[in-house]
């Protein structure tokens, strides 16, 4: 111990008696290790926001869904039909097809125009997704069964077409379709950079009928199940419903997918985790390079004070106290270097998520701080030890001669 | 009463091998220094002053011989032994200085407490009474460079002799300083001697030589003459 504070107090005289060295020396491990800390923050940030969302949905949501083959061209239907039988299922409490219609651009309103999401859902929908009207009401069963043109929209749509505080049987145009108003939902505010109140639900079958020619409309079954515990089962009662309703054989393959919103967590934590490695793994090259010139400079830096050395060692200092001291002086450097660039990384990662506008807001974990320095300290003994070494080894009496 | 003996060469030789030929640098020296002598290793250059230097300083391992430090044999030990011998036993002194750079008196002078694992307090307490010994009571928080020569030497001094060692090796410590300095140091040497330190002194001037009470002169690696002008006075005044 007293060996290591001594070692640590000559280190800080070496590294203060140069600061710009040791500060342009750190430079490298400042710059790797704020790039991991602002990208690592920003994709956290990024998927707290997301899981956020989808648990909204709660842990008893399935999400039911047209496979894609390898060319991201959709295989199968899914059908009113596959919805009737699907309602059917015992332990299924409520489902509602949800499909973005993309025919036209934008909703008019009295020569204003505006760009929101166009969606079909079913009644139950309005539960499932806690979307509940402030004026007015959601669609119900008659709307869809008779293919109503009615609409039930978000506030901010009502406040971009410039409607009146209550706009219920005002009428909107979506291309030539004219849709009345006859509800407004509760504001649900922004996430994940999306604005949530600037939908417009529509029945199913209203969106069924504007899509009309799409022989393959995108749709998602999201259904509730009453009991969290059945949910593998209730899945398996799903999967083989569908398979009947499309007359699959036996060893044909799915043409849907059924995902729990437990599985789309993980699948997006995954991605996200992705996403982090491999941008760690090319900052962790900067972070190479910046252990290189620590190196570097240590090794000048021994040369320059052989003649030092050579007094410690006349003095009694061991080989050991020796490369104790150099030792320590890099992994100090490299510590430092890592210190300032978590504070810089953690800076920039709010800075960069607070301009992109809509961008939730970054968040380091405490693992990505630990392993920042963790990794720094690492890079300083890993590249400090040789230069130590090769002082440690001077000969005395050469060091001593030494100009 | 016989004084013991402090340092025991016997058959020391030291050979440097350059190119093909080997350099006797020292060649099977034999020579007993006694505690409380005050010695002058004088000679031509070349003639291995240095290199016996280092060798009773442990810089330098002999390549044959027997060399025994205060009992201790010393030419059998391992380099960490060799460093805790060189900390506890030599006092150093060097021609230049060699004054740790931007390290003020007071640090330079606490230096080898460290490697004794000397707490910090204690280290500045013996630091700060060897620095008031050798008259630098005014100087210590100033780094070499803020010092004269004389001052510099007598910080080395100061650090030479904290750790109590059993011999003071002065390698041609007046070497760059003017005579008036030089005196000054020397006077304290001889206070030194007085006191009872061992002391041996690498020098090439005869005037500095012959306040010693002892002259060695060494002619290519051999010693041949030894002269005692005095006799070690006992410690115990």
């Amino acid at each position: 111990m007293f060996i290591f504070l001594e070692a640590f107090r000559s280190a800080m005289r070496a590294i203060s008696a140069s600061k710009m060295r040791s500060f342009l020396t750190s430079l490298g491990i400042i710059i790797g290790v704020a790039s991991i800390i602002a990208v690592v923050s920003l994709v956290q940030g990024l998927e707290d926001s997301i899981t956020s969302q989808f648990e909204g949905y709660g842990s008893n949501s399935l999400f039911i869904q047209q496979r894609r083959d390898n060319y991201g061209r959709l295989i199968g239907d899914l059908t009113d039909d596959d919805l009737i039988k699907l309602r059917g299922i015992d332990g299924i409490a409520a489902i509602s097809p949800q499909t973005f219609v993309f025919e036209y651009n934008g909703v008019h309103y009295e020569g204003t125009q505006h760009s929101a999401d166009v969606v079909g859902v079913m009644p139950d929908f309005s539960e499932m997704d806690n979307s509940y009207p402030e004026i007015g009401r959601f669609i119900n069963t008659a709307d869809a069964n008779s293919r109503k043109k009615v609409a039930v929209i978000g506030p901010k749509v009502r406040d971009e077409l410039g409607m009146p505080e209550n706009p219920i049987g005002e009428f909107i145009q979506y291309g030539p379709h004219w849709l009345k108003v006859i509800g407004v939902l509760e504001s649900k505010g922004q996430m994940m950079g999306q604005d949530l109140d600037n939908y417009v639900y529509i029945p199913y079958p209203t969106a069924v009928g504007i899509m009309g020619y799409q022989a393959q409309p995108f749709v998602i079954f999201v259904a509730r199940v009453a009991d969290v515990d059945r949910i593998d089962a209730i899945t398996e009662r799903v999967r083989s419903t569908l398979r009947r309703n499309h007359g699959l054989r036996a060893d044909d393959e799915n043409d849907f997918n059924i995902q729990s919103s437990d599985q789309v967590l993980q699948s997006i934590g995954q991605i996200t985790q992705i996403i982090t490695w491999v941008f760690g793994g090319i900052v962790g090259i900067s972070l190479l390079v910046g252990g290189i010139g620590i190196m570097n400079i240590m090794l000048v830096s021994v040369t320059e004070r052989t003649r030092e050395v050579g007094i410690c060692k006349a003095l009694g200092a061991t080989r050991a106290d020796i490369l104790l001291q150099f030792l320590l002086e890099a992994v100090i450097i490299s510590l430092i270097g890592g210190v300032v660039g978590l504070a810089l990384g953690y800076g920039l990662g709010a800075g960069v998520a607070n301009l992109i506008p809509n961008f939730p807001p970054s968040e380091v974990p405490f693992w990505a701080i630990m392993l920042a320095l963790g990794f720094s300290s690492g890079v300083g003994i890993v590249f400090g030890i040789l230069p130590a070494a090769k002082a440690a080894r001077l000969d005395p009496i050469d060091a001593l001669r030494y100009e | 009463m016989t004084t013991p003996v402090l340092i025991s060469l016997k058959g020391i030789s030291r050979t440097y091998r350059m190119g093909g030929e080997t350099l006797h640098a020292l060649d099977g020296v034999d020579l007993d220094i006694l505690t409380n002598d005050y010695v002058a290793i004088i000679g031509s250059s070349g003639s291995g002053k240095s290199t016996m230097m280092n060798i009773m300083g442990c810089l330098d391992t002999p390549s044959a011989g027997q060399y025994t430090l205060d009992g201790e044999a010393v030419s059998e030990m391992t380099g960490k032994q060799l460093a805790s011998v060189r900390n506890r036993k030599i006092g150093f002194i060097f021609q230049s200085f060699n004054l740790l750079p931007r390290v003020d008196a007071l640090h330079n002078v606490m230096q080898p407490l460290v490697y004794q694992q000397v707490s910090y307090r204690k280290r500045k307490k013996r630091a700060e009474e060897m620095l008031e010994r050798v008259g630098l009571a005014g100087r210590m928080g100033h780094q070499p460079n803020e010092l004269s020569g004389g001052q510099r030497q007598r910080v080395a001094i100061a650090r030479a002799l904290v750790t109590a060692p059993s011999i003071l090796l002065a390698d041609e410590p007046t070497g760059n300083l003017d005579s008036a300095t030089t005196v000054d140091i020397l006077n304290l040497f001889d206070e030194l001697h007085r006191e009872g330190q061992t002391i041996i002194m690498v020098t090439h001037e005869p005037d500095i030589a012959d306040r010693c009470h002892r002259q060695v002169r060494l002619k290519d690696g051999q010693v041949i003459e030894d002269v005692r002008s005095g006799q070690p006075t006992n410690s115990s005044l």
